[in-house]
């Protein structure tokens, strides 16, 4: 079985440069790329779908809002009727403001779970943080998680990412 | 002490004091103040911090023992220092988020060097502020009547009273804000787990920053939420000081029954906040050697909105009175009249001085770049600020309808003691953050370097 390969540049630029050299042929796929801040130019190269984080928060945010208002008006006008010189028991306008701040929070909340659920966070531990100088995917360095389709053009890879300037090549041993 | 990032100021680059600040530089700058021995001037604010927590403990404590008659509140001046406070705190609250969702849409680069102390000075600032209305109950037990549920007396909260609007809008707005400042925080927290050579500092970093490791889908979909949640935090941040404003304006007092009240509100709260930022930029710039990334390009802005903010306060002091004028009700003008000539008169031209005459210095540029001047105006707007909240209740509360219920407020130790000790709190609060979280957002800073090419 071909095993991925992490390739470690010491700035964007670089790793942008293999990343598009990678993703021009055929034979490899570029997995992923880690980086210390958002690099939006790789990010385009490596294929991975929208995360459909808004519609959990639209649809958490609207679903709270209905609630908090149907709770309101469930107790203002069925459960709990206050006839104050005849004014009507619904009190929509007001009635809003309290949906308008909770549905906020929820929607926030579900965007919240949702991006863990979408990166699959939180995982304390995983293969990657093994590999050696990983921690400075936070911090300085530039990495990408490429794979080629056999041996042998793994092999080619390993070329290809040394001549684009990789500090190093590492094969990652993911259970 | 040496810092990491020489400031330079004759850098070409705008947010950047230095020619050069690679990845490298930047995370040791913001680390280094975490990873060493604080030094003698955080411990010696620390300990200064100390009495005046005491202080607040003891104040809390006395309130909770004696009742709210330890103030100076009376039957017609119901409400005193404790709601003044709310309503600073709250505003100074509002800012951070505001101030960091707002220019996070509007795409300002420079966010990056504020947007994380701006949001922890949010979190603490609310969290003070969300006490005083419950001191302020008089019978704080039955704060969580405030609450849905269910309970043996068949009883529901009153939907329509702006008390109720006022939990919900804290509530929701703290824990927003929490979320926030933190689905920022974890790449950060990430790389305190990478750096940190303690066991301990490993595993509680490593536990909040989740298993964070840099990955385009991670990146991306940390970014997608943060800007839904900047899109939707600027709205609630305008109704939660909106509501606070409608306490007053949903009354029927002369003074307070406005409908300028709510943007009113929320300006002044964006005001006091940025005076706050001020204040605290300049604390951790001095303190932790970050010339370099807070430059004075960033306190020449934020001077900026500073001085804008001031006009528009004066222009909505002004509406107020000719609004009070125009209207023509007889305790309208009555209740301007005492503002400016009655029990409270210094005071209120002391806020006149503090919100819209000083900051007019603003205009010059010399007094922009002067940090001594920059301090000494954000702490004054503060003041200023303060001031105009307690005059807000004070005066429309001394002078309602009814002449022979006016009266004076008399301010006793106790007043004072919350208006000063929970200063002392939030520096506590405030110092254990930067000692325990990046209080630069580094990974906003890289992507500020890379792009501006100083990286």
């Amino acid at each position: 079985m071909t095993r991925p390969l992490l390739a470690e540049f010491p700035d964007p630029g670089t790793m942008i440069a293999a990343a598009r050299t990678l993703a021009g042929g055929p034979c490899f796929t570029l997995l992923e790329a880690f980086t210390p801040y958002p690099v939006d130019e790789v990010g385009q190269l490596v294929h991975i779908g929208r995360p459909k984080i808004r519609l959990a928060m639209f649809l958490a945010g609207f679903f709270i809002a209905g609630f908090a208002f149907g709770l309101q008006w469930y107790s203002a006008v069925i459960d709990y009727p206050i006839n104050s010189g005849g004014r009507p028991l619904n009190s929509w306008p007001v009635f809003l403001l309290v949906p308008f701040e909770v549905g906020i929070f929820a929607a926030a909340l579900a965007g919240f779970i949702a991006m863990l659920w979408t990166t699959g966070l939180p995982r304390l531990h995983q293969p990657l943080f093994d590999m050696p100088k990983f921690e400075r995917a936070t911090q300085d360095h530039y990495f990408l998680l490429a794979k080629g389709e056999n041996d042998e053009t793994s092999a080619d890879l390993r070329e290809i990412l040394r001549d684009a300037g990789a500090l190093s090549v590492t094969e990652v041993h993911a259970p | 002490m040496s810092s990491v990032l020489e400031p330079d100021a004759s850098a070409p680059a705008p947010w950047v004091a230095a020619y050069r600040a690679s990845d490298v530089e930047i995370t040791q700058a913001v680390t280094a103040p975490l990873l060493r021995n604080p030094g003698k001037v955080w411990w010696l604010a620390v300990l200064l911090s100390a009495p005046f927590m005491a202080w607040f403990m003891a104040a809390l404590g006395w309130v909770f023992y004696r009742g709210i008659g330890v103030w100076g509140v009376n039957s017609t001046i119901v409400w005193g220092v404790a709601i003044a406070d709310y309503v600073w705190w709250i505003g100074i609250g509002n800012a951070g988020t505001l101030i960091s969702a707002m220019l996070l849409l509007t795409r300002q680069r420079w966010r990056a060097s504020i947007n994380r102390f701006a949001e922890a000075m949010t979190l603490f600032a609310v969290a003070i502020a969300g006490l005083m209305p419950i001191v302020h109950l008089g019978r704080p037990i039955y704060a969580y009547w405030l609450a849905p549920y269910p309970n043996t007396m068949s009883l529901w909260p009153q939907w329509r009273s702006a008390l109720v609007w006022d939990f919900w809008a804290i509530v929701s707005y703290l824990l927003f804000s929490i979320l926030f400042w933190y689905v920022s925080l974890i790449p950060d927290l990430a790389t305190m787990r990478d750096r940190t050579l303690s066991r301990t500092g490993q595993l509680l970093y490593g536990a909040f920053a989740l298993g964070w490791c840099g990955s385009v889908r991670q990146w991306r979909a940390m970014k997608i939420l943060h800007t839904t949640m900047a899109a939707l935090g600027v709205p609630l941040v305008c109704s939660v000081h909106s509501i606070v404003g409608l306490d007053f304006a949903a009354s029927l007092m002369p003074g307070w029954q406005e409908s300028i009240f709510p943007p009113y509100f929320v300006v002044g709260a964006m005001y006091s906040g940025f005076a706050m930022v001020v204040v605290l930029a300049l604390a951790i710039r001095w303190g932790f050697q970050l010339q370099a990334i807070i430059t004075r390009k960033h306190l020449d802005v934020i001077a900026r909105v500073l001085l804008m903010s001031s006009i528009v306060m004066g222009y909505s002091y002004a509406t107020e009175w000719f609004m009070g004028w125009y209207g023509g009700a007889r305790s309208d003008r009555s209740l301007v009249a005492f503002e400016f000539a009655g029990t409270y008169a210094p005071l209120f031209w002391a806020l006149l001085g503090c919100n819209v005459v000083l900051p007019q210095a603003l205009w010059f540029p010399r007094v922009r770049r002067s940090l001594v001047a920059l301090f000494a105006i954000a702490v004054a707007i503060n003041v200023g600020m303060w001031l105009e909240r307690i005059l807000i209740v004070w005066n429309t509360l001394s002078h309602g309808y009814m002449p022979s219920l006016w009266r004076s407020f008399h301010f006793t130790i106790w007043d004072l003691a919350f208006v000063i000790a929970p200063l002392g709190f939030f520096a506590f609060l405030f110092l254990m953050f930067v000692r325990l979280i990046p209080a630069i957002s580094m990974f906003d800073m890289r992507e500020l370097t890379h792009r501006e090419n100083v990286a």
